[in-house]
């Protein structure tokens, strides 16, 4: 009996707390897909009555969202290509070395954790004021790669790490060099554990705020633009950006979800 | 299934033309980071102690000065000192629920995860959508008959609500980057000594207290120390919220660099975050220290 | 098919020599175990032949080829790990044919072979499959086919069978010993099981901290080890070692006398130490002077013989009796040894001591000073 009990509070509190996290969600899609005059009625409407795209249009069809929407998406391309880039020999390297200095070496990359992604921009705005790639995609993209790097750095390093030294040992014995044992073997069984690591880079570029604040002016990015605006922004148009800002990462953490607990349970350590 | 740090077997790495190989799979990633992280450190430094070539502490002066910086300095203390304890509590519970005999246990998880996607924007937008005046608190408070006239929770003079407001957007995002490193760490403590507690009579509050928390200690010191640096960065979401009516650490550092085009001053923020990120973290590997011993490798 | 040579070959890891000079010469066709306790050296050295390894000095040669500095794909080897490094990512099929296909042969030409390797291996009805979709015996038989299709000129194996239960580690040791004899390939065969050492080598190489103790036929290493390590080694039960000396003609332990046998005059005066193995002590229950006296401790009936530890004087015994012969525990037994059995070791040193007039085949037997 008490088996029985203690199984129903169980889920009876999983479900409270689920719902917790996916009501205020509800809630602000409900906004989203409201008249705009919906979105000042009082009390609200708790259940989708009139669901009108209306709204969504006119957060898009405002100025600046459509430009600042393409250029989040190309940042975030740009950061991902960038750090998976450079971040996956490193990755290989930590996992299938060990040479001096590698110690040191993740020493370091873990520790960029410490230092806040304020005192990280400032600086990165004068300099490429200086340099002339302010306000531009592509500085941006670079501030987004210092960011994320160190996280593409630990995750590509687990993920080979998980893969059996001796598959490319015995591909080595087959007949295969050292770059073809890692080409034919160690990438095609690293690919899907590298693909959630890119895309929760370009989640982390999509979401980024503060040095897409900082370092853009008149091309700003999503976040920024709708920041930028925001306090003067009539409601509408809020919950509409809300929404917008939200639904790419709702569908990216649904796709990868299976990679999300390994990726994240592995560059903890 | 102990993750271990111990010795992974690796390539020889003098099998091969180059055996310098693995120095230059790193370099780049060294390279980029000198350039675009260890050098833009260093020149924040010198934004925010330097003045006309000499080092000077006169922004870090402004900084003191405004007006807005004790109101900055204390509602960002005082926002992590209610939300890292709240989230840590609710972590630990939904971390537990999650490594429980739960049906549809894979569902649970990836509704608790969620937020990890979501940007600090976006959940001050998503929150404040419920505490405005006619947001959704409001309404169903209404629905439920609890009040007759719309309360302004967002007041501009009544910090406190403010603040309550902040923290519950903040909690409802963060939570899950906290939630996932427990699950992690929970998942490598063998259900042996559990299963042993409960044999010797322990019941379930004291397995966690006894068994469970103690062996969790590492995760939750690198929770606490992530969770810790990354709430002294919080920003958009009280933007969002409260508009200018109230203002952290990390917004200052925004308004001086975007709005007073300083970024000396901005820099003096940014320099202050920092410092005190480092002290919290400091305190937290002290206090949640674990000798090597107790670690049972 | 060709032979191979260790010369001097040292690798060492931080401190640790992990191969410590070794020397070893494997004939074309020959089937070479290399024994050990985990930590001996003989994964290393296999690997150092492999190519997986850098050896600090000496050289490797393959077919008279030296091979030293090659990478492992230049130099005419197959390997099957101990993990089987199956791929999982490619079908039975495309896993066996890998080989092949690097060495760019024509696709029907791999399609045979894939074909025929299966069928040694059994397996051709599993070619479509995904090693996941295998059992680890199965994989197993995947790896070793992968490794013969490419028809290369030595066969490297990292204990093969210690992944497999029991039951199928007997039958695949049987299996792989006879299909290794069909193809005739040079193998080295590593293993810390001396019963699969015993019963698939041409010669066993037994391996103890980086060095080879001692290289011989399975039947001379058996009967015949070169100090206490290998005696202890090899065989189940291990070797009995009793202290012992030669005085007054007669062979002194400490449970009693023997009579000495013929051809081990040189030995009075010194400390040495009796080897004999379980299944060489008689049982007898009449005291006589041909043998010494013990008390049953302990009796294990094993089905096809029995084994009694026994205590004689301050030495423990054990001893393999026919499966019909019980006794009660703590009566007394009286044990003959057989003499043409008994092997002497220098008590000191542990090594063999030659105290017969012909000395058996090869070996690392030690001439007294």
């Amino acid at each position: 009996m008490r088996r029985a009990a203690s199984a129903i509070g169980l889920h009876a509190t999983a479900i409270v707390l689920a719902l917790w996290v996916v009501l205020p969600i509800y809630f602000i899609t409900l906004a989203a897909f409201s008249t705009p005059d919906a979105v000042y009625d009082y009390p609200k409407q708790l259940l989708p009555r009139d669901v009108s795209t209306e709204t969504m249009r006119f957060f898009l069809e405002s100025e600046a969202v459509y430009g600042a929407l393409g250029r989040s998406v190309m940042v975030a391309a740009v950061t991902l290509v960038l750090s998976l880039g450079i971040g996956t020999p490193a990755g290989y390297a930590l996992a299938r070395f060990a040479f001096r200095g590698a110690d040191t070496f993740r020493l370091t990359i873990v520790s960029t954790r410490a230092f806040p992604i304020v005192i990280l921009s400032i600086p990165l705005a004068v300099m490429f004021l200086r340099w002339g790639i302010d306000d531009s995609v592509f500085g941006l993209a670079l501030a987004h790669t210092a960011l994320a790097l160190p996280f593409a750095v630990l995750v590509t390093s687990s993920v080979f790490a998980g893969i059996s030294v001796e598959l490319e040992e015995a591909a080595m014995t087959l007949g295969c060099s050292r770059a073809g044992a890692f080409r034919r073997v160690a990438l095609p069984l690293a690919l899907p554990g590298l693909a959630a690591a890119a895309i929760f880079v370009f989640l982390i570029s999509w979401n980024e705020v503060f040095a897409a604040s900082i370092l853009t002016l008149r091309n700003p990015t999503l976040p920024a633009q709708v920041l930028a605006v925001l306090e003067q922004s009539p409601l509408p148009f809020r919950f509409a950006g809300g929404f917008f800002l939200l639904a790419p990462s709702l569908i990216v953490i649904f796709v990868i979800r299976r990679y999300l607990f390994n990726m994240w349970g592995r560059v903890i350590r | 299934m102990a993750t271990t740090v111990a010795e992974r077997p690796t390539l020889s790495q003098r099998v091969g033309r180059w055996e310098g190989l693995p120095y230059g799979l790193v370099l780049p990633t060294l390279a980029f980071l000198a350039l675009f992280f260890a050098w833009p450190m260093v020149q924040a430094f010198e934004l925010a102690f330097r003045e006309e070539g000499t080092w000077t502490l006169e922004h870090v002066r402004t900084m003191r000065d405004d007006l807005r910086f004790e109101e900055a300095l204390g509602f960002t203390l005082l926002l992590i000192a209610v939300i890292v304890p709240l989230q840590f509590l609710l972590a630990l519970g939904m971390a537990l629920l999650v490594n429980a005999k739960l049906r549809l246990r894979g569902m649970f998880l990836y509704l608790f995860l969620i937020p990890l996607a979501i940007s600090d924007l976006a959940a001050g937008i998503v929150w404040s959508a419920i505490f405005t005046e006619t947001g959704y608190l409001n309404t169903i408070l209404t629905r439920l008959g609890l009040i007759d006239f719309p309360y302004i929770w967002l007041n501009p003079l009544e910090k406190h609500q403010l603040l309550l407001a902040v923290a519950a957007a903040e909690i409802w995002r963060s939570t899950a980057l906290i939630t996932i490193i427990l699950i992690a760490g929970l998942q490598s403590i063998p259900r042996d000594y559990g299963e042993a507690a409960e044999v010797f009579g322990a019941g379930f509050f004291q397995r966690v207290r006894h068994v469970t928390l103690p062996m969790l200690k590492p995760s939750l010191q690198v929770a606490l120390l992530l969770r810790i640096i990354l709430a002294f960065e919080v920003f958009a979401t009280v933007i969002a919220i409260t508009g200018a009516s109230t203002t952290v650490l990390a917004a200052e550092a925004w308004r001086w660099q975007e709005q007073n085009q300083n970024a000396n001053v901005a820099a003096a923020y940014a320099a202050l975050i920092l410092v005190l990120s480092l002290v919290a973290a400091a305190l937290v590997v002290r206090v949640l220290r674990t000798s090597k011993e107790q670690l049972l490798r | 098919m060709a032979d191979v040579s260790f010369q001097g070959v040292r690798k060492s890891f931080g401190k640790i020599a992990a191969v410590d000079d070794v020397d070893l010469d494997v004939t074309d066709g020959e089937f070479v175990v290399l024994l050990g306790p985990s930590g001996c050296g003989k994964t290393t050295l296999l690997r150092c032949l492999a190519g997986l390894e850098k050896v600090d000095t000496g050289r490797v040669v393959i077919g008279g080829t030296d091979a030293t500095n090659l990478p492992p794909r230049r130099r005419r080897i197959s390997m099957v790990f101990q993990s089987y490094a199956v791929f999982p990512h490619m079908r039975v099929f495309d896993n066996i044919a890998f080989g092949l296909r690097m060495q760019k042969e024509r696709k029907t030409e791999v399609k045979n072979r894939v074909q025929s390797s299966a069928e040694l291996l059994h397996i051709e009805d599993l070619l479509d499959r995904y090693p996941a979709q295998l059992s680890g015996g199965q994989r197993q038989r995947v790896a070793v086919a992968r490794a013969i299709a490419t028809k290369s000129d030595v066969l490297l194996m990292d204990e093969p069978l210690s992944n497999l239960d029991a039951l199928l580690r007997l039958e695949m040791r049987a299996e792989l010993k006879a299909l290794l004899r069909q193809l005739g390939a040079t193998t080295i065969y590593v293993t810390h099981d001396q019963v699969e050492a015993l019963s698939m080598g041409d010669r066993i190489a037994v391996m103890k901290a980086g060095r080879i103790v001692q290289v011989d036929s399975p039947l001379v290493v058996y009967d015949d080890p070169a100090d206490t390590y290998v005696g202890g080694f090899i065989g189940t039960p291990p070797m009995n070692f009793l202290d012992a000396t030669v005085e007054g003609g007669r062979v002194s332990v400490s449970g009693g006398t023997l009579p000495l046998a013929n051809g081990a005059g040189d030995l009075s005066g010194r400390e040495l130490l009796l080897g004999i193995r379980a299944e060489a002590i008689m049982v007898e229950d009449e005291p006589s002077e041909n043998a010494i006296r013990a008390t049953v401790l302990v009796l294990e009936p094993l089905g096809s013989h029995n084994l009694l530890t026994v205590r004689s004087g301050k030495d423990m015994l054990k001893v393999a009796t026919p499966p019909h012969l019980f006794r009660p525990v703590d009566s007394d037994v009286w044990l003959r040894l057989e003499p043409e059995r008994i092997r002497w070791m220098d008590r000191a040193t542990g090594d063999a001591i030659a105290a017969r007039a012909d000395p058996p085949v090869a070996g690392a037997l030690v001439d007294p000073p």
